[in-house]
């Protein structure tokens, strides 16, 4: 038999504290070994939700569930489809990124880029002529998470734009991507002129056509892997792509030069792939999803399966009370502007990219990513303290994505709803930053939290669901 | 004279570090007062009492900076003497000194990293359940200093600690000793035979100094929290906590300290620790059971020790000629040292007013012209301040109300030394012992004072010392509680 509580009595006690600071100093003058909590209050209010979380017999095993089924999520790239196809998009409707929400509260940047959606798609000739249509309400708008897919910033998803399929066997999910457009004027930053739309009709009739030629001649691609080897390469998954987006090109490079297409077309595919930085956050943002994804509906689990913002709203879910929102108003990123832009011209916290940060990578891997400050702001430092801080609010590491200079250490992943709550520590992310007016496309680039009030929110309701 | 009083919202320190602020800024040129704490319901009523006035809308997370000046120059000296003692709270007082080191952002963050066995919680009451149940999910046992935790949450925290093989010493566990390391009030002993288990605080202290004079050393004193052996608690700490011991070969036979028990309990708690072949020996106070003092003689003298003559000096009586008052008043900061003397003297005294739960209850003046006991320590009386054995300002000031009412007769004081406690108890005692007395006598009343002093002379404090300088203010000053108590009763029989 081992001695009754765990050796207590019998060994040099080793203490950890919180509260008064006197009772911490004592025990170092008794040459104690002693950790200090740097104890707090809690958000305002929360006390009692906060305890009868903490004493749900249940949520131990269940956060541990939840790690262990994120953890082992598999991401492969198994095809490229147009979204009717994939996930049988029905004309007339849109997804978009974030909590649900409905044109009379959407930003710029989500009308512009359903109105862009709207004329790609032939339902109107006119933009004055699609706003007008929106604003009827003529057609739906749902977010791109009630179907488990994800869209990054506005996020919007129309029955004929291609779309990537990734899957997960382990736990027997499914989700889908849109193909990334490039930095600038683009759809997914609130543009919509010509150029924009043109692109668009270019990537429907020629990139996906030969991107699936790739993926279904070359074989699957393991996205996980791949975002394994970024992480070691100096990126962080959600604003620095680079190594991922040459890995992910290597892979499907030599498919895409044997597709059967003109030759012209096929090098046109893949200069636009090889030029663009962000080729791959389309594929490791639904990496991520299928992580989060196997771990929702876990009666008893305090861990965030889902961060996304609309431009509005920032809404989270939780894994213990499944598909209900917790929403605030999205907060404004701060960070560095291209050109002229500054603080006045971005819009509000947009995309559902924060599923990275959702999965542990993004700004929780930042220690990764030193380089980013350069993008986002911030010192090396800062970027080095954000992933340990990171580490004080989630569940776990993760067993895959590792950061070296951190000795390998996995990355943060998990978010607990209710170390956020006890700690005020809100999760980092990182993330581009749309024009508030619609139309204008990316302003810069910055780091951003969730609004503080989305996890009271979900601690009561958590706290209502724990049984009596 | 100015005032100055300011809000400082969601600016969170802890009482015992805002005593310290409060009295370093007391003590900058011009600052006639100062009072720096968290708008807590009672905090603010002291500062109402102080004659400041705060913000109706202050809540327990705003933190008050309340300032008497000479003049308005000496606010902005007082203010930035606030500041810097602030500042100096947040300073590192250790660690790696590694500048990207993020320290430990909840206790099971710190239990994890460190691999710590023990966790002792501190934090306001409201939160303490929570700060609990992280550290028994991290797999440590729990030092729950904490008071103001209902006893639902209590018996809820002690099944989930049973669950996973850990103790939850508390809540309102003031004191502990585990292998050799002293945690909360503790006081220094040598090391010895004698595991205690202790549902009680003060009373654990008053065994350990009881059995120090009697050369008898301890292995382990583990608290359980005052409604341990409660009928809604039903002694599951003591049961694990007694099971551990008979388990610990440094442990020979146990002594079981308690206020009083629920008797139900208690014969099944017995019965466990038979079952277990623990020498076990009971000091739980009750009416009809013998106090501390006397069950651990009886301890001894089972054990085949010598009870030694417990240290005692006493006063030279007051002037014949002085008028005397009616009542024993006895004000207390060990909620178990104030529960036996209750005991003790309701024996000969009949009915006593008290704090303790029991009838006659004081109202919430905590006044009464005839018998009084009061516990400083109760749960109220600490709602966002530090207890009296740290921060004695309450009680302090009830002694000098005390000395200018006509009824009061005698004063019982006690005074608890060792690791956590003020660090020179005695000398603000003795002076208010002096004032007191002085006080009296002026009116032409005697006033004999008996202090119930528990410490030992490995204290930091130094109990011979302190008791040298109690008697030496005109207090008859004793080891044992039990022997104060009858002293203070035999005084007012003696002035009646």
């Amino acid at each position: 038999m081992t001695a009754p509580l765990h050796g207590l009595l019998a060994a040099d006690p080793v203490v950890a504290t919180s509260g008064v600071a006197l009772f911490a100093a004592a025990l170092r003058e008794q040459a104690v070994p002693v950790t200090e909590v740097g104890w707090h209050p809690p958000m305002p209010g929360t006390e009692v939700a906060l305890a009868r979380v903490m004493a749900d017999p249940r949520r131990e095993a269940a956060n541990a569930t939840a790690l262990a089924r994120m953890t082992s999520a598999e991401a492969v790239l198994v095809d490229v489809a147009p979204a009717a196809e994939a996930l049988g998009l029905e004309r007339g409707t849109f997804l978009h990124a974030g909590p649900p929400i409905g044109w009379d509260r959407a930003s710029g940047p989500l009308r512009g880029a359903l109105i862009g959606a709207v004329l790609l798609e032939g339902l109107a000739d006119t933009a004055e002529d699609a706003e007008r249509r929106l604003a009827a309400g003529e057609f739906d708008l749902e977010p791109c998470h009630h179907r488990g897919a994800v869209g990054p910033m506005a996020g919007v998803i129309s029955p004929s734009m291609w779309v990537y399929v990734l899957r997960d066997d382990v736990h027997g999910n499914t989700s889908w991507c849109s193909l990334n457009e490039g930095l600038g004027k683009v759809l997914r930053y609130g543009a919509y002129g010509p150029e924009v739309i043109d692109r668009l009709r270019w990537m429907g009739a020629v990139l996906g056509p030969i991107l699936r030629q790739a993926v279904r001649s070359t074989g699957p691609v393991d996205v996980r892997a791949v975002i394994a080897q970024m992480l070691q390469m100096g990126d962080e998954g959600h604003n620095r792509n680079r190594a991922g987006s040459l890995m992910l090109l290597r892979e499907l490079l030599p498919g895409m030069i044997t597709a059967d297409a003109p030759s012209s077309d096929v090098a046109e595919a893949v200069r636009f792939s090889g030029a663009n930085e962000h080729f791959f956050l389309n594929l490791g943002m639904p990496a991520c999803k299928l992580a989060t994804r196997a771990a929702e509906g876990i009666p008893g689990s305090t861990v965030v399966t889902t961060m996304a913002r609309n431009g509005t709203d920032f809404g989270i879910r939780v894994s213990g009370t499944g598909d209900q929102w917790f929403t605030g108003p999205a907060n404004t990123p701060e960070g560095l502007f291209l050109g002229d832009y500054g603080p006045d011209d971005a819009n509000p916290d947009i995309g559902d990219s924060a599923i990275t940060e959702t999965g542990g990578i993004g700004g929780f891997a930042m220690a990764a990513a030193p380089a980013i400050v350069r993008f986002v702001g911030g010192d090396v430092p800062f970027a080095l303290r954000a992933t340990r801080r990171m580490y004080e609010v989630t569940v776990g590491e993760h067993p895959l994505f590792q950061v070296p200079v951190l000795g390998f250490r996995g990355t943060p992943v998990g978010i607990d709803v209710t170390k956020v709550v006890r700690t005020g520590e809100l999760p980092q992310i990182n993330t581009g930053m749309a024009g508030r007016v619609a139309g204008t496309g990316q302003v810069g680039a910055g780091l951003v939290t969730p609004p503080a009030e989305c996890f009271p929110a979900a601690l009561e309701a958590l706290a209502a669901a724990v049984p009596r | 004279m100015t005032v100055h009083v300011e809000l400082r919202r969601g600016a969170y320190h802890d009482s015992v570090s805002l005593l310290q602020v409060s009295r370093t800024v007391a003590g900058a040129a011009g600052v006639e007062a100062a009072q720096v704490a968290m708008a807590t319901e009672l905090n603010v009523e002291v500062l109402r009492g102080m004659g400041f006035e705060v913000p109706g809308d202050a809540g327990p997370n705003d933190l008050v900076v309340a300032l008497r000046t000479v003049d308005e120059e000496a606010v902005a000296t007082g203010v930035t003497a606030v500041d810097d003692a602030l500042r100096a709270l947040s300073a590192p007082t250790g660690g790696t000194g590694a500048d990207d080191e993020v320290p430990p952002g909840t206790l099971g963050s710190a239990v994890r990293r460190s691999g710590a066995g023990l966790a002792l919680v501190s934090v306001p009451g409201a939160h303490a359940v929570t700060e609990t149940y992280d550290a028994i999910a991290a797999g440590a046992s729990v030092m729950l200093f904490s008071d103001n935790v209902s006893v639902e949450d209590e018996v809820a925290l002690k099944e989930a600690a049973a669950a996973a093989d850990v103790l939850v010493m508390g809540p309102d566990c003031g004191t502990a000793l585990v292998g050799g390391v002293a945690l909360g009030f503790a006081n220094v002993v040598v090391p010895g035979p004698v595991g205690i288990v202790a549902a009680s605080g003060t009373g654990a202290q008053q065994a350990m100094c009881l059995l120090d004079a009697a050369g008898v050393g301890v292995s382990h004193c583990l608290g359980v929290g005052g409604r341990d052996l409660k009928a809604a608690v039903a002694g599951r700490s003591t049961r694990q906590a007694l099971r551990a011991l008979a388990a610990d070969a440094a442990t020979e036979w146990v002594l079981v300290v308690s206020k009083p028990p629920d008797d139900a309990v208690l014969d099944d708690v017995r019965a466990e620790a038979d079952a277990l072949g623990l020498r076990v020996h009971w000091a739980t106070l009750g009416a009809g059971r013998p106090d501390l003092t006397a069950a651990l003689e009886q301890a001894l003298a089972a054990e085949g020790v010598t009870v030694p003559d417990w240290a005692a000096t006493q006063a030279d009586p007051d002037d014949p000629g002085l008028t005397r008052g009616p009542s024993l008043r006895g004000l207390f900061c060990g909620g178990t040292l104030a529960e036996e003397a209750l005991l003790v003297a309701a024996d000969d005294l009949g009915a006593i007013a008290s704090n303790l739960g029991h009838e006659p209850a004081l109202g919430p003046d905590l006044t009464d012209p005839g018998h009084v006991v009061v516990d400083f320590g109760a749960d109220e009386l600490t709602r966002g301040r530090a207890h009296p054995m740290i921060d004695p300002t309450l009680r302090t000031a009830r002694i000098a109300t005390e000395a200018a009412d006509p009824t009061c007769g005698v004063l019982l004081v006690d005074l608890v030394l060792g690791h956590g406690a003020h660090p020179d108890p005695a000398g603000e005692l003795a002076d208010a012992v002096r004032a007191a007395r002085a006080t009296a006598h002026a009116d032409g009343r005697a006033l004999p004072v008996v202090v119930s002093l528990s410490g030992t002379d490995a204290d930091p404090q130094g109990r011979a010392r302190c008791a040298d300088a109690l008697a030496a203010a005109g207090a008859s000053v004793f080891l044992s509680n039990a022997a104060a108590a009858r002293h203070a009763v035999a005084a007012l029989g003696a002035t009646r």
